[in-house]
């Protein structure tokens, strides 16, 4: 979460220090409300149909109303990560108020189609009976994504440096780079599946394609734009080649180096979907796959959002990684 | 040559003590410098600039020679010259009787806009040198010698986007003594700091020299500092530069800005660039 937006968070519950010792923060409580209301909604009308996990469904929802409320109570300084729930609490509003829409569209009154849009219940059924299927699916997804993401952006990142540092480097990568980098990974796909001995294989190769390409076309572009002054100055002070490319060159590169590795993340990404979808056979994409393919359409939407979940904690990850690394860097774009 | 610049100097009694130490320079432990006839051209478009046009002069070791000129003559190019970071286009610079090849850390430069890396901490940059030279471990106490020398021993872990441009140009400062070179080259070292504090590195600058006998070849827009710092002021022309005037300047130290040669001279000196 982001530094400013948590300190908004705690600078607007700064305001509720004032309120008497015993009393909660009054947006915790209406939050909390919010959320016991939706857990009520989930309990007391009757299903249309024979819904599993409706009971713990409710349970789930008022369980969190109470932790809501608990947190309501802390004051600065204690249990930070848990006071900070305060500070979310419109959009904890917000968030029952669109799942207790979801529940009466599908559950309780049936606006919406039914195989196609499962009511919430039926989500949580996947997770508890799917779990294993589930996790297998993010590790085999995981696993093809870590190997091709770092041999793409190892390979990138030392090509962009070779291409930026060398005139010779750059007279016969940058023609190649120029015609086949723009080329979508997935155009590869065909020929990589038979090309190589494994479908696990490919997948890397096109995964590591994908990355590769704005990897080393920013770090290139890094490398470039580096302030020809920082290497007057390190070669008056007795700097030789190596120290001007590993003290100079390449920190100076950094940050264009980052954006290349978000962009290479952001496109290994749907090139993993698509090749486990096509060849793998596991993994979250071919789980999608596989639940279309049954009609079961709770299956998809919990492994969309096992997805939506992983690839947004993989990028929070490499921000904060960034924000390690560049810490001497102003204004840096907060996640 | 223009007359009374090199009238003796008489300390009036009366004069308010300027900051600088008395003492003379240190025995020569600098380096003699000469270039012969040097010319230099930028390469544009359409056609070639000329910057330095037949350049000449010797300074004897551990002297302290001000460079003084029109902005855009050509003095910054000159010191990187010196420096060895181009070759001239033609003419002949050398070091303790040697031509120059190239850059090397025994002729340190101060730039003149300060270029710290942004992604070193002070005293990470103040030790580019000795990281440089691979001689850190050995060398580590002069570093934090080099950063105290210039007032930011409580600044060493912060990062250059917090410094102000004063403490910048004096970070850059430190990182080229901390090499201990015999040739010190400064491009406008004090351009950007207060007048107060400008009076203090002066002193400071001064105090260094002496104390370590480096040469030193200073470019500064400031005729009086020119004639508080320097033994001798070479006085260039608009570019192409050529020297128009190099004058004698040995008043004992601390100099004060209220003599009556310093006026004098100074006038004198401005009345040179005026004309230029
Ligand atoms: N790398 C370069 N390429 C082309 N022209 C240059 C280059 N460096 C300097 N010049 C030109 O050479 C001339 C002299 O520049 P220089 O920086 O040496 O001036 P200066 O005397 O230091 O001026 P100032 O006192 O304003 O710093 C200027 O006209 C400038 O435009
Ligand atoms: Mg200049």
């Amino acid at each position: 979460m982001s530094e400013i937006a948590s300190d908004i968070a705690l600078a607007r519950t700064e305001g509720a220090i004032r309120r008497p010792a015993f009393l909660p923060a009054p947006a915790s409580v209406a939050a909390a409300a919010a959320w016991i209301g939706l857990s009520a909604l989930v309990a007391l009308p009757p299903d249309l149909g024979d819904f599993g996990f409706t009971r713990e469904l409710a349970i789930g929802f008022a369980g969190l109303g109470a932790l809501v409320l608990a947190a309501g109570f802390l004051r600065p300084g204690e249990a930070g990560p848990v006071r900070r729930i305060q500070g979310w609490s419109p959009w904890l509003i917000v968030l029952a108020g669109l799942l207790g829409l979801w529940e009466v569209a599908t559950a309780k009154r049936g606006w919406l189609p039914m195989p196609f849009f499962p009511p919430p219940q039926s989500i949580v059924e996947v997770f508890v009976e799917d779990y294993a299927r589930l996790a297998d699916s993010v590790w085999h997804s995981l696993r093809l994504l870590a190997g091709g993401y770092a041999l793409g952006a190892l390979a990138g990142f030392t090509l962009g440096v070779a291409i930026g540092w060398s005139r010779g480097v750059g007279y016969w990568v940058h023609p190649v780079l120029r015609f086949v980098g723009p080329l979508p990974a997935t155009a590869w796909l065909p020929l990589a599946f038979f090309v190589f001995p494994s479908s696990g294989a490919a997948s890397t190769f096109l995964v590591a394609l994908a990355t590769g390409f704005p990897v080393t076309v920013l770090t290139w572009s890094g490398i470039a734009g580096v302030n020809k002054a920082y290497y007057d100055v390190a070669r008056t002070l007795g700097a030789r080649e190596d120290f001007l490319i590993l003290k100079v060159a390449i920190p100076a590169a950094l940050p264009h180096v980052f954006v290349g590795l978000f962009m290479g993340l952001g496109s290994s990404f749907a090139v993993l979907v698509v090749a486990e979808m096509l060849g793998v056979k596991a993994g979250l994409g071919w789980y999608l796959q596989w639940a279309q393919g049954w009609a079961a359409y709770a299956n998809m939407y919990a492994a969309l959002a096992v997805m939506a979940l992983a690839c947004s904690g993989l990028i929070t990850l490499l921000f904060r990684v960034r924000d390690r690394l560049l810490s001497w860097q102003k204004g840096l774009v907060q996640w | 040559m223009v007359a009374g610049l090199t009238a003796p100097s008489q300390t009036p009694a009366s004069a308010v003590p300027a900051p600088i130490p008395a003492g003379n320079p240190a025995p020569a432990s600098g380096a003699a410098l000469s270039l012969r006839d040097v010319r230099h051209a930028f390469a544009l478009k359409k056609a070639p600039l000329p910057v330095l046009d037949g350049v000449s002069f010797d300074v004897e070791p551990g002297a302290f020679v001000a460079l003084l000129g029109p902005s855009g003559c050509g003095k910054s190019t000159l010191l990187r010259l010196v420096a060895g970071l181009e070759p001239p286009n033609e003419g002949r610079i050398s070091v303790d009787g040697a031509p120059l090849r190239g850059p090397h850390p025994s002729r340190g430069l101060v730039f003149q806009d300060p270029t710290l890396y942004p992604w070193r901490s002070v005293i990470g940059n103040v030790a580019v040198g000795p990281e440089a030279r691979g001689r850190l471990r050995a060398e580590r106490g002069r570093v934090e010698e080099a950063l105290a020398l210039v007032g930011l021993s409580g600044f060493a872990d912060a990062f250059p986007h917090q410094l102000s441009g004063g403490m910048a140009q004096r970070v850059a400062l430190a990182r080229a003594l901390v090499n201990a070179p015999p040739l010190l080259l400064l491009d406008e070292p004090l351009g950007k700091l207060d007048s107060l504090t400008r009076l203090t590195m002066q002193a400071e600058l001064v105090r260094l020299w002496q104390d370590k006998g480096f040469t030193a070849l200073l470019v500064t827009h400031d005729v009086e500092e020119a004639l508080m710092l320097a033994q001798r002021i070479l006085v260039f022309s608009d570019r192409p530069a050529r020297i128009r005037a190099d004058i004698p300047c040995d008043r004992p130290y601390p100099r004060h800005r209220e003599d009556p040669g310093v006026v004098a001279d100074r006038r004198a000196i401005l009345d040179l660039l005026g004309t230029a």
